[in-house]
């Protein structure tokens, strides 16, 4: 185990790891948040986008929308991010991890709005406040607070997720384990310091969004 | 908290604006799905031949009605063991026993910290050398295994969150009878927490049933890894992944309708809080139920 | 107790005896190691011209090579039991008794000798390139300067190039079907990994003229046919087995059936000598 340690470079792959999860995050919340906006929104046809993207991405595996973003994006609808593979498929690996979770995330935020007494609402439209007004400063900032245990859950994950673009050939965690594995035979020992790896990287956060879950909770 | 208070009814000429919006996002559609249609045209995707196999007896009885099979039968087994696993480590994480709240959190927490498809190699790899099952069980009961600790956890939480949710009244009420720590938890506190995590429920389900797909890895056979097959010996791949992709989310919404029935049915039952009594109720049912699989790991 | 608590109770009593019962089961049954009247061989379901699950029946070299050495065993076609063997778990499914051969382009190196034992070789592969038939561009790895490469995630093909062409413009998927997809749709200029993968593609109807292999391997990949380790006497069996395929005709004939159609004519050291068994 010692000469995997020391052959193989596992700290730049779970950096790749790293890197991954974080850009997918931002793009996954970012999106999300809109995505959740749409689905309250007065406009029937934003409310139809959010439903049916959520239905669609939800349902469909991430393996397989990786590996259309290279096949199909990037080969047959020509839309390459980069003339340089690496960097291409790196790219769409952000980019699929962000439009896969950010329908976990619409949902979570969406809850998070299900969390805030209907009397909240009523009292930002009774004092006048329009939709945007009331969303953005009373429902949203409650909702937030209430959505944390949920989208915690959902970055969690998302960096366990991160391991599926390796399905593409981002040389990530579970790229370098493929490697591994295919050059060594010590299997479970290679298991085990990729399964350690990611409990460091996920479990302090998952105490984290607990915690913070608990300490920001809107207290009613 | 319904999202009609957040605006007024929509007038006669915001009506107009939604429809003109409509209008041209439905254009802007048809006009994606036509760029799409045409490149995949040129590249060859849509032909005859790379899509005739689908209606050929051999495509689904030799790979996608076994894929399908594998991806129900490992879904199906895993759901209930998850429920099963989710409901006594949620209890345990809310038990009075310090040492049993310890080492179920520890539990709780590692499971969901360790990505599936490790724990399924550790499963497939302690049976396989163990003789834990039959040979040609171990790929499925190492794949429902994986599955069950990963979502299993999850839904621990979600019961931890639910009963949390749930007013404070609720439960000092329970005491206050006489009730045990115990007998109010089981009897009160749990039966209303699984009622308002059911679509948290449903969610995690569609995570388990596309989860399944990780199973390749250990010789499981499921619906994706059989559309490789079936592009293999086909020579259209693309076309493969595509079929399966549909049959995942046929097979996704057909288990979320069914289980939306079932918690249409629960619902009705008992009486529910009044928003102005129990707005605290409304929210745990929603802050673990109106987040259909917010944790999901869903790999596929 | 109301019902449905009940109803709950009962149900999940039901999983586990279910799964109690599934356990039992293994008792009795013969778990893979020796006798019984079948046998169990690990091949690839999806390497075309290989091991290929075509509709019910298997085809491929590493099948035909797998059913002669079986028949030499003493089990008739129908006693075969065919397990997928995906690359990462062909040596659990070895040292663990759930398959009793692998045949499915498993290389032998000295780290599988460590936990497996082999047979063979049976065929000398080398690693070499797939491109389309109309690119006359490409020629071997030095001209891959600027081209587009596809291979498998990790796959020591994958390894070998990047050493040999530095700076490679690789692309890397989760199987060989997909880079010949993404071959075949212009994504990429060349497929690499082992001529007989290669050949397997190319000889698929679908893909006839349209894929040719260069004919340049640059690797040596001998195939073996994986066995439990120790297992002398199954090992000598089997070699005895490799060794009248070769000299009988059938290997020709294997290779000619499952390769020959892309023009394929195995490189140099083949047919090879099957190494003694230790």
């Amino acid at each position: 185990m010692g000469d995997i340690l020391s052959n193989y470079d596992i700290l730049g792959a779970f950096w790749m790891t790293i890197k991954l999860s974080v850009l997918g995050t931002v793009g996954a919340l970012v999106l999300g948040t809109v995505l959740a906006v749409m689905r309250v929104s007065p406009v029937t046809t934003l409310r139809a986008i959010g439903t049916s993207y959520v239905n669609v991405f939800r349902n469909t595996p991430l393996t397989l929308l990786m590996v259309a973003s290279i096949l199909g994006m990037t080969y047959i609808l020509g839309m390459s991010l980069s003339d340089d593979q690496q960097t291409n498929i790196f790219r769409w690996a952000v980019i699929v991890l962000s439009v896969y979770h950010a329908a976990f995330i619409c949902e979570a935020v969406r809850s998070g709005f299900n969390t805030v007494p209907v009397g909240q609402a009523e009292a930002a439209r009774s004092i006048g406040l329009s939709f945007g007004q009331s969303l953005t400063q009373v429902i949203l900032p409650q909702a937030v607070r209430g959505s944390i245990a949920p989208v915690g859950s959902t970055i969690i994950a998302l960096i366990k997720n991160s391991t599926v673009a390796s399905v593409i050939g981002v040389s990530d965690a579970a790229g370098m384990m493929a490697t591994i594995v295919e050059n060594e035979t010590g299997t479970f020992g290679v298991f085990l310091i990729f399964a350690v790896g990611f409990v460091i990287l996920t479990l302090p956060l998952g105490m984290a969004f607990t915690a913070m879950s608990r300490r920001l909770a809107v207290r009613r | 908290m319904s999202a009609t208070v957040l605006f007024d009814a929509p007038g006669p000429r915001a009506r107009m604006r939604h429809r003109i919006l409509t209008g041209v996002g439905l254009l802007i559609a048809v006009g994606i799905a036509y760029v799409v249609l045409r490149k995949l045209g040129d590249a060859g995707q849509l032909a005859a031949e790379k899509w005739k196999p689908f209606v050929t007896k051999d495509a689904w009885t030799q790979y996608l009605l076994p894929g399908i099979w594998g991806t129900v039968k490992a879904a199906v087994i895993s759901i209930v063991l998850a429920a099963v696993f989710g409901t006594v480590f949620g209890m345990g994480r809310l038990s009075d026993n310090r040492g049993i709240r310890w080492v179920s959190g520890v539990v709780v927490e590692f499971f969901r910290a360790v990505p599936v498809l490790i724990m399924m190699y550790f499963a497939f790899n302690l049976y396989a050398r163990n003789n834990v099952f039959a040979v040609e069980l171990n790929p499925l009961m190492a794949v429902v295994t994986g599955l069950t600790l990963y979502n299993g956890s999850v839904l621990a939480e979600l019961v931890r969150s639910g009963v949390h949710g749930l007013p404070a009244g609720q439960r000092e009420a329970g005491l206050s009878i006489g009730l045990t720590q115990g007998q109010t938890l089981r009897s009160i506190l749990l039966p209303q927490a699984l009622r308002a995590m059911l679509p948290a429920l449903i969610g995690q389900c569609v995570v388990v049933l596309k989860d399944s797909a990780l199973g390749y890895g250990i010789t499981y056979a499921e619906l994706l890894s059989w559309s490789k097959t079936l592009g293999s010996a086909y020579a259209n791949t693309i076309p493969a992944y595509m079929a399966a992709a549909v049959l995942f989310i046929l097979m996704n919404f057909a288990l979320t309708f069914v289980a939306r029935k079932v918690e249409a049915r629960l619902g009705r039952r008992g009486v529910r809080p009044t928003p102005a009594a129990g707005t605290a109720v409304l929210g745990a049912d929603a802050a673990a139920g109106g987040n259909p699989a917010g944790p999901s790991t869903a790999q596929g | 107790m109301n019902p449905r608590r009940i109803a709950a109770a009962a149900m999940a009593a039901g999983v586990a005896a279910g799964l109690a019962a599934c356990g039992s089961d293994d008792g009795s049954s013969d778990s893979g190691s020796g006798g019984g009247s079948s046998i169990k061989i690990g091949i690839k379901f999806d390497q075309p011209g290989l091991g290929l699950k075509e509709g019910s029946e298997y085809t491929g070299m590493d099948v035909d090579v797998a059913k002669y050495v079986a028949k030499k065993l003493g089990y008739s076609d129908d006693k075969i039991q065919w397990v997928q063997a995906p690359s990462a778990q062909r040596e659990t499914l070895i040292s663990t008794g759930q398959v009793k051969l692998v045949v499915a382009t498993y290389s032998i190196t000295d780290e599988r000798k460590e936990k497996v034992g082999f047979a063979g070789p049976y065929f000398i592969a080398g690693q070499d390139l797939l491109v389309r038939s109309d690119d006359t561009s490409i020629t071997g790895p030095d001209s891959l300067k600027g081209k587009k490469l596809c291979s498998v995630t990790g796959s020591t093909s994958a390894q070998n190039v990047k050493k040999k062409v530095p700076g490679v413009n690789l692309q890397e998927f989760g199987t060989y079907s997909e880079c010949v997809a993404a071959l075949a749709s212009k994504g990429v200029d060349a497929l690499t990994t082992d001529n007989t993968i290669l050949a397997g593609y190319a000889a698929q109807d679908q893909y006839k003229g349209k894929l040719k292999v260069v004919g340049q391997p640059f690797s040596e990949e001998r195939y073996g046919i994986g066995l439990k380790k120790g297992d002398t006497d199954l090992c000598t069996k089997v070699t005895d087995a490799v060794k009248s395929m070769i000299s009988d005709g059938s290997w020709q004939k294997f290779v000619d059936d499952n390769l020959g159609p892309a023009g394929f004519k195995p490189g140099a050291g083949n047919p090879p000598t099957p190494d003694a068994c230790s």
